[in-house]
Order: structure tokens, then sequence, then C-alpha cells
């Protein structure tokens, strides 16, 4: 499988040979990786992640695709996974800095489903910085509703930056032009516009600042046929290249891959509704539907990244709700 | 020109089904009354077109279609999809499970659509000039 996933990044982002050969880490659950000089090392079980995540001087939480409205096997209550999960950020022993929500935020672009989605993650008290998915996206109006609702400090089609603790976050929206031409791949696109944006925001910036980038879709081709890529992310990738650590959360495939490019680390998170099938391993990238009962939560989770004093890269945990 | 139609709901198709029910009864039964003829190929004149979406993939993929003929995508996947026309012109809001979505064709021509949940998802409309226009 990892040659098939070696062989389709190559379109969108460029390989060295440190890339080609630690490329894909299969993370496992609940399961610590540290990244120091772009490699992951796994370091040891949760318990061990809690202690550590306490020192660091920056935590935050990742959540994505919570899917609210979905009601079909295998999880017809995505809001009461998503309150697990937010219980589970909760009780985390220091309370991060805020969380991020990388997309899928609905399952079908309604209010209400905003409403209950915003309404549970409320509970953990926390500000949360959000970016659509395609889910949120597909009302008629194109991504008019969104854009109302969440788009408010934000430009362009919802882009933003901001900075926490000397490390400058990029919300990047790759989930709106998915037009590249009927006979090319349907791959997304970032878009000219977005790139000029982005060219811009991080000129100024010392190539030692950490920089995190949040996007719904993954910034390498993950598998093409299933449209899990970017198309035009080499650009993006390209303006940060100088920046001694990039770190990359993304959402949409609903499963924990991790893959290493230089200074750049490529996260994509678990969803908190439910799991999707491993790159080209079934027909079509629907829900897992077949779950044994009571083990959803083996299969849904949240990520922690926090940022210590004097390392430039940020440590992972990917914990799931049912640990 | 082109006509954009609300999404269905369940209870509503139901509901539209059963009133199309009574009133193909009631053409039935106009069209059996001597003098009233003409009423069912008038009713046969305009037929849906129907594009079933299974296994994230339009079936059929290519449908070709007289001017002035409407199109519905049914969803009978368990994953939501939505219908939007290459280049823009229509677009559907999110088709959940069982949701049905219309557009009527009026000119003719090739339309390309995808799914813009699933864009790799793609399909193509050829609208043939109306017969007798």
């Amino acid at each position: 499988m990892s040659d098939r996933h070696q062989s389709a990044s190559t379109g969108a982002v460029r390989l060295g040979r440190r890339g080609l050969l630690k490329c894909m880490s299969w993370a496992g659950a609940g399961v610590v990786w540290s990244l120091g000089g772009g490699v992951p090392r796994m370091l040891g079980p949760l318990g061990t992640a809690a202690a550590q995540a306490a020192s660091t001087e920056l935590t935050f939480v990742q959540i994505s695709d919570s899917h609210i409205g979905f009601h079909l096997p295998p999880n017809p209550d995505p809001a009461a996974t998503l309150g697990e999960a937010i219980a589970k950020i909760k009780a985390m022993p220091q309370p991060p800095a805020f969380l991020v929500h990388t997309g899928d935020i609905s399952h079908l672009s309604k209010a209400e489903q905003w409403d209950q989605a915003v309404e549970v993650i409320k509970g953990a008290g926390e500000q949360v910085y959000y970016i659509p998915g395609e889910h949120d996206v597909a009302d008629a109006g194109n991504g008019a509703a969104y854009l109302q609702r969440f788009g408010k400090d934000t430009q362009g089609r919802g882009w933003y930056s901001f900075d926490v603790g000397g490390v400058h976050f990029i919300a990047l929206i790759n989930v709106f032009d998915f037009q590249p031409g009927f006979k090319s791949a349907g791959l997304a696109k970032i878009g000219d516009e977005q790139l000029e944006w982005l060219e811009k925001d991080v000129a100024g910036r010392s190539a030692s600042t950490p920089i995190v980038v949040l996007a719904h879709l993954p910034l390498w081709t993950i598998y093409e046929p299933w449209g899990w890529g970017t198309a035009d992310a080499g650009r993006a990738l390209a303006y940060l290249q100088r920046f001694a650590s990039v770190t990359v959360l993304n959402g949409h495939i609903h499963q924990v891959i991790q893959k290493v490019e230089g200074n750049v680390t490529f996260h994509t998170a678990n969803s908190t509704a439910f799991p999707q099938p491993r790159p080209g391993s079934a027909p079509a990238p629907g829900p897992i539907k077949e779950i044994p009962a009571g083990m959803l939560g083996k299969y849904l989770g949240v990520r922690t990244i926090g940022f210590r004093s004097g390392a430039a890269a940020p440590a992972l945990t990917d914990s799931v709700l049912l640990g | 020109m082109r006509a954009r139609f609300p999404r269905p709901r369940r209870r509503e198709l139901l509901t539209g089904l059963g009133a199309a029910l009574i009133a193909g009864g009631a053409l039935a039964l106009f069209a059996a009354l001597p003098g009233r003829p003409g009423q069912t190929a008038h009713a046969a004149a305009n037929p849906a077109a129907t594009v079933d979406i299974h296994n994230f993939t339009f079936v059929p993929g290519d449908m070709t279609v007289a001017a002035g003929a409407t199109v519905v995508w049914k969803n009978g996947d368990d994953s939501p999809h939505r219908i939007a026309a290459v280049g823009g012109g229509y677009a559907s809001p999110a088709l959940d499970s069982g949701d049905s979505y219309s557009h009527t064709f009026a000119a003719p021509g090739v339309y390309r659509y995808i799914c813009s949940l699933h864009p790799y998802m793609r399909g193509t409309i050829t609208v043939k000039p109306a017969t007798g226009s």
C-alpha cells in the first residue's frame, strides 16, 4: 500500500529521499508521536504523553469531521460522540489554549447542524478556530451559508491567520474550488487568490517562526481516485519551505496518517463521527459500517498538539475516545 | 431559463406521488371519456429522466434527453452527494440518503456535472432539440 502512496504523492508534493523512506507512518491508536528533526518517533503510551503535555508552553487540541446530521450506521448520533470528545478535552490536566476544528462540522451544511455542533463544542469552554469541510459548503449557495456564519473575520472565501505564543497559524480553505477541469483529476484547489494571500502572509516572518497550517483536505495526495489531495498544494508548500518547522493538520479522511517531508510534517486526523476505509481498500470512501457494538470509540478521536520551549516542532498526541 | 426545484422531502414525495397517481387516474378516466382525448399524451410529453446515485457513481453516467426534459437525481448511497454543474449554472443542496434533486434542461447542449462532495464523480447530460420544435 505504501508504494501507491509514494507514487501518488509525487504529483502534488516534492519528495526527498528522506520523505520517500519515512513517508507513511500509520499511527496506531493511543500512541504518542514526537516530532523532532522532522522524523516522528514513537514515545510511549498515552499516560506518558499527558505528563509531557503538562510541561509544554502552548497546547491546543484538534477535532475534526464531527458530521453533525449524519444518522446512519455506524453512528446514529454523532453529537453524542462529539460530546465524548469534548468531555475528553475537559478532562485534560491542563486546559488547552484553544481548539481547532478542521472541517465537516456539519453533514449537510444546515443551520441546525452547525447550531448543535457549536453548542456541544461550547462545553469545552475554550475558544474555537473553525475551517469548513466540503460538507460545510454544500448548501445550494455554494458555501454562502457557512461564510455568513463562520467567516466574519476571514479573508476571501474564509481563509485567515493568527498568532499564539510565537506560533503562526494559517487556516487554508481547500474545499471550494473542485473544478480544475472536467478531464483532470477531481482534486480540490487552494486557488490563486488564496495562494497570493498566503505568500504575502508569510513574507516578512522569521524562518524560525513555527508554522501550523490548518486545512480540511490533505495537502499531499494520499489517494487521487478518491480525491484525497489538493491539486495546488505544492505551491503553498513552496512558500513555507524556508521555515524550520511546518506542521500541517487536516481532516477529511477520518483516520490518522502521517508523512514527513523535510521540515514539513503532515497529519490527517480521526473524525469524531465515523471512520473511513484505508486509501483504496474499499470500492468507495463512505463510512465504515461494520463496527462491533460498543467499539466505535476505538475509531474516533482527538489530537493534542504541544509546543515545548526550545523545541522547534510540536509533539502530537492522537488519542481515541475509547482508549 | 433554468428552473430550480426545491429538494422534495420524503413526505412531500409521497404526497406528490399520491397526487400524481390520483391525477393519472383522473387523466385516464378523462382519456377514456369520449371527446376528451389528448390529455394523457400531454402528460407523457415531459417525462422525467432519472439518474441514480449508487456506490459513488452516477447511473447512467451519460444521459441524452430532449430539450425541456427534467432530470431527477436520486441519492441511493449512505453518503450525501451534491450535484454541481461544471462551470456553474445550477447546484443542488447536499442530498442526504434517499433525497432527490431535479433540474430542467431547456436548451440543447452538452452539460457536464460533478458531485461537489466527491468531485471524481462525474456525469454528462446531452440535451437534443425537442422533436417537432
